[in-house]
């Protein structure tokens, strides 16, 4: 009777340690959007949408097939503003590997400035570019104005801290 | 901005009404692929104020619309910009301005060039409820500062997302697509309102390129840098027969790493180019870009491996659906 008893046990334990390592061993896909005013200033506008590769097209039809074919796995994008006037979009694309994210960086314009983001990014008046391991996040503002690449660069920074 | 738009609301009532169905004036000079009857030239106009963007990167409304008058006056000949409306669309028919607002926000067709056709179209007779400004969903609408509309006595604005498609597919060469309901059923007349954009696979989009936002699936016609699937698009008769004119928006554009919006690559035209022949004024808006290229230092689209050879396509004795020879283009700067 013991014994039976035991082997009931064994598996009520095996059943249980395989559901919470099986979750467990799943990777946590962290979510790269700052909640509003968790970067000062910045305002969280809209949804989080996220489109799988071959719906790319929908989002950005024709620029879909670069990042298709360095090898995107999902684009995720949200929309902020900033101090109520400064709009801004911030896309963050998985891609398979970290040299996808290089290979889209790496098309930028040569007036691009270097910055210490991530594993490497890059800057403009209105866009900041970064990647970090298979992540590329761009961030694009819709104004130009003094206070433009600071701003740009607080949201760059707060996303990437979340990546 | 608000008088415009106060405008478009008063006017909804209709009190602007000609009612009468009007000739096409150009239609009586120029055959279909808008080619001058006598001449045998396409007539394309590129209007330019260099002084269209105030300070920053705001336009200045009233400028906007004297650049469009002046626009339409130099296509048409008439000075008058009702009188030279009523040439251009009849009455009585749905009037569609397909937009393009793909890129977002940022480089999609100007809301105040919107407005502005909106109010000439009304002051020339077209009811208010007769004008459909449309495009693939409410996204791409927003992305041009609309907002959506479906009330029958105002200017409507709603995408194919609401309208839906057509279940059956036309067919053309490559081209097997399901059409929006709104150009099939809904519209008379279609005005392509294309922004000039750089384009990552077929080099340019414009006149022609904007046709894939009637389509419900436009991806499946991007292989080999969209030729020719822009071309054979643009043949499928209902395209050809409803776009009759074409106001592109050059007042922002961007000559690479289009077509979304980089705003490290944006340039101001400040122009509106027209035309009712579509090759050729992709023609010329191929020309612009590549000029504005080669004045920053960059590679020809050619030798960026990207030319858009769709134009020639389309020009093509299968297609012939305009001209892109130069000396065949009427090209009148002002």
């Amino acid at each position: 009777m013991k014994y039976r008893s035991n082997w009931k046990w064994a598996i009520a334990v095996i059943v249980i340690v395989a559901a919470v390592s099986s979750t467990g061993c799943k990777k946590k896909i962290s979510d790269p959007f700052p909640a509003s005013d968790k970067v000062a200033g910045w305002q969280k506008t809209s949804e989080t949408r996220v489109f799988a590769a071959k719906d790319l097209w929908q989002y950005i039809d024709g620029d879909a097939e670069q990042y298709i074919s360095a090898g995107v796995v999902t684009t995720s994008t949200s929309d902020y503003k900033y101090q109520g006037q400064l709009e801004a979009t911030v896309d963050v694309y998985t891609m398979n590997d970290a040299a996808g994210a290089r290979k889209i960086l790496e098309t930028g314009t040569s007036d691009a400035k270097p910055i210490q983001l991530g594993d490497a990014g890059v800057t403009y008046a209105q866009s900041v570019i970064f990647r970090k391991g298979s992540r590329l996040v761009r961030i694009v503002a819709y104004e130009s104005t003094p206070d433009t690449p600071q701003a740009l660069l607080a949201l760059a920074h707060g996303v990437e801290a979340k990546l | 901005m608000s008088n415009r738009r106060e405008f478009l609301q008063t006017a909804a009532t209709g009190a602007l009404l000609l009612g009468s169905q009007s000739k096409l004036g150009l239609a009586a000079m120029m055959d279909q692929h808008g080619q001058h009857a006598e001449t045998g030239k396409s007539k394309v106009v590129i209007a330019r104020d260099t002084a269209l963007h105030g300070a920053g990167t705001q336009l200045d409304e009233k400028r906007v619309l004297a650049l469009l008058d002046r626009a339409i006056a130099a296509y048409t000949g008439r000075e008058n910009p009702v009188e030279a409306w009523k040439q251009i669309v009849p009455m009585g028919q749905v009037i569609g301005l397909k937009t393009n607002g793909l890129g977002g926000k940022g480089i999609s067709t100007h809301l105040v060039l919107v407005l502005a056709i909106a109010e000439r179209l009304q002051q020339a007779g077209v009811k208010a409820g007769n004008i459909v400004v449309w495009d693939r969903n409410a996204r791409d609408l927003q992305a041009c500062g609309l907002t959506i509309n479906t009330d029958p006595s105002r200017v409507r604005c709603y995408g194919s997302d609401v309208a839906g498609y057509e279940e059956q597919p036309v067919v053309w060469g490559t081209a097997k697509v399901h059409l929006s309901k709104i150009l099939t059923r809904e519209c008379g007349m279609v005005i392509g309102l294309p922004i000039l954009k750089d384009h990552s696979d077929a080099g340019v989009t414009f006149a022609m390129k904007n046709m894939y936002g009637v389509v419900s699936r436009p991806q499946d016609l991007h292989a080999g840098g969209c030729n020719p699937g822009v071309a054979d698009l643009n043949c499928i008769p209902v395209i050809r027969e409803k776009v009759r004119f074409t106001i592109g928006d050059a007042l922002t554009s961007v000559y690479d790493g289009g077509p979304g919006f980089h705003p490290e690559r944006l340039w101001y035209p400040n122009a509106l180019v027209v035309g009712e022949d579509r090759v050729a004024l992709d023609h010329t808006a191929w020309q612009m870009i590549e000029h504005k290229r080669a004045e920053v230092g960059m590679k020809t689209f050619e030798a960026a491996g990207r030319p858009p050879r769709y134009i020639a396509t389309a020009a093509d004795h299968a297609h012939n659906l305009g001209v892109n020879d130069p000396r065949r283009i009427n090209l009148m700067e002002i």
